[in-house]
């Protein structure tokens, strides 16, 4: 090897808590390094020793298949150890608080907690009594940044630019930490963002992040780039201020006949999993503009690269 | 500041390299010229063109991120950015032409071949580097040499290419000088 330039890392986070939390470059070099890992799942051994003899434990406080598993197998794939914390019969439900069960875990040697949890700060919270790195995988309506950063890389393998992009966020924006995130980086990165939804789950205080706020989804298909079609939480649809579900397909669902009115390379994206024939028609949802399984293929590549640089960086802070 | 190569020597070494490769290079097993990013891909790329002039069929080119398996994650530098392999070839029963611009403790190269190996089974893997600068940390020794020259750990072998660097040089600077 020959010199090493020794410029600030642009990366030196243990934990990666929001999308807010990150400027436009930390975000780049995340999706750069993802695009670096995406080789590694195309291999007949499809393994890398990066993080040999580390421990990630996965403490899911909150129902997730998907996440979970892309987390467990992004960690497997850089050869570091996974643990599974499972909430149901551990001690928790004994009345534990999270920071003891944290601080129990940590005394067994753990490098990277991955955090899900129903309250709002929960990483947060974690992050700043442990010594370990924290990736928050999800804290109640607050954030979600690998599944934005996983949004913003298929965004960009399918578009190329940030700058300038129109892009939709159509459902229940006022109870998403889905839509919170993709705004705060779609937003860091010069994308124009348009929110839609019921004036119910689409509150037009959201217009003070920056946000086009509209309750008329057919209004503004012509003009958009990505549509982000949120999903329909189906234990949320007895609460008041939601609507019916046939009026919420009527009014807010993607379905051939809106496809049609959208630009020809108009991207359609899904955070799964999908409701089909509600916010989502199944010919759309398999069809050629929708990225969904890319999406979750993407999420393996972004969630090795937070997991590598977070450790990378605990270890370079020594 | 010592120039080690100017732009002639450098193509003159890559020359006398590519005939000593050719000389033992097998008639009848693929060869394959693989560079470690980044420089040592560039200069697998620029030997190929002399390997085939000095005779050798090379069948496949690739190369390889050695990001992944170092030994240490905190001597990757800190603003590289992970680039991937590329290596579309099956590498078993090949004969690999490993690749770098300077061989020093050891432990990049000891990288690269466990990176090779997670791909495959290669018949042979042959080290090709354009500086050995000595001082090794691991018993490993190149196989083909464009310079061989003796520095201490605070000296620094700088590698400039045209292609990434903007000229053909290969430089020696003290950091002892520079205090």
């Amino acid at each position: 090897m020959t010199t090493k330039t020794r410029a600030k890392p642009v990366w030196t986070r243990k934990h990666l808590l929001a999308i807010s939390d990150l400027t436009r470059e930390e975000i780049l070099h995340v999706l750069d390094t993802a695009a670096g890992f995406q080789e590694v799942s195309t291999r007949s051994v499809k393994k890398v020793p990066a993080l040999r003899g580390r421990v990630v434990v996965l403490m899911f406080f909150e129902e997730s298949t998907r996440t979970r598993m892309s987390f467990e197998l992004a960690a497997q794939r850089l050869s570091a150890d996974t643990i599974d914390f499972v909430e149901k019969m551990s001690s928790t439900s004994k009345g534990e608080t999270l920071l003891d069960t944290a601080r129990n875990i940590e005394a067994m040697g753990v490098d990277i907690m991955v955090l899900r949890h129903p309250a709002a700060g929960a990483a947060q919270h974690l992050a700043q009594h442990v010594k370990c790195c924290v990736v928050n995988a999800g804290d109640g309506q607050h954030a979600h940044p690998t599944q934005a950063l996983l949004d913003l890389f298929t965004i960009r393998e399918r578009k190329g630019r940030f700058e300038g992009l129109n892009v939709a966020i159509v459902g229940d924006i006022a109870h998403s930490r889905v839509a919170r995130s993709d705004l705060c980086g779609l937003q860091t990165l010069g994308a124009k963002v348009t929110l839609v939804g019921p004036p119910t789950l689409v509150p037009r205080s959201f217009e003070s992040m920056g946000a086009r706020v509209t309750h008329d989804f057919d209004s503004v298909l012509p003009e958009m780039d990505v549509i982000n079609m949120l999903r329909i939480q189906k234990e949320r649809m007895t609460a008041s201020g939601f609507p019916s579900v046939r009026e919420y397909v009527r009014l807010f669902g993607m379905n051939r006949q809106r496809l049609a009115r959208c630009k020809p390379d108009v991207l359609i994206m899904h955070p799964g999993p999908v409701n089909r024939g509600i916010e989502l028609a199944a010919d759309v949802a398999d069809g050629p503009h929708s990225s969904i399984l890319r999406q979750v293929t993407n999420g393996l590549a972004v969630r090795m690269a937070v997991l590598f640089l977070c450790q990378q960086a605990a270890a370079l802070a020594g | 500041m010592t120039t080690l190569l100017d732009a002639r020597e450098l193509q003159e070494t890559l020359e006398k390299m590519a005939r000593a490769i050719a000389s033992t290079a097998p008639r009848d097993v693929p060869v394959a010229v693989v560079g470690i990013r980044r420089r040592g891909e560039t200069l697998a790329r620029r030997l190929m063109p002399l390997l085939e002039r000095a005779g050798v069929k090379v069948s496949h080119y690739g190369v390889l991120d050695i990001t992944l398996y170092r030994d240490d994650l905190t001597t990757i530098g800190p603003n590289a950015v992970l680039r991937g392999t590329e290596i579309d070839f099956d590498v078993t029963d090949t004969w690999v032409v490993l690749v770098d611009d300077v061989l020093y403790t050891g432990r990049s190269v000891r990288a690269a071949l466990d990176a090779l190996m997670d791909l495959g089974r290669p018949r042979a893997i042959r080290l090709a580097v354009l500086v050995d600068r000595g001082l090794r940390e691991l018993p490993i020794q190149p196989d083909f040499v464009g310079l061989r020259t003796d520095t201490e750990p605070h000296h620094v072998v700088q590698v400039c290419l045209q292609e990434t660097d903007g000229v053909d040089e290969v430089q020696l600077y003290d950091y002892e000088d520079a205090r």
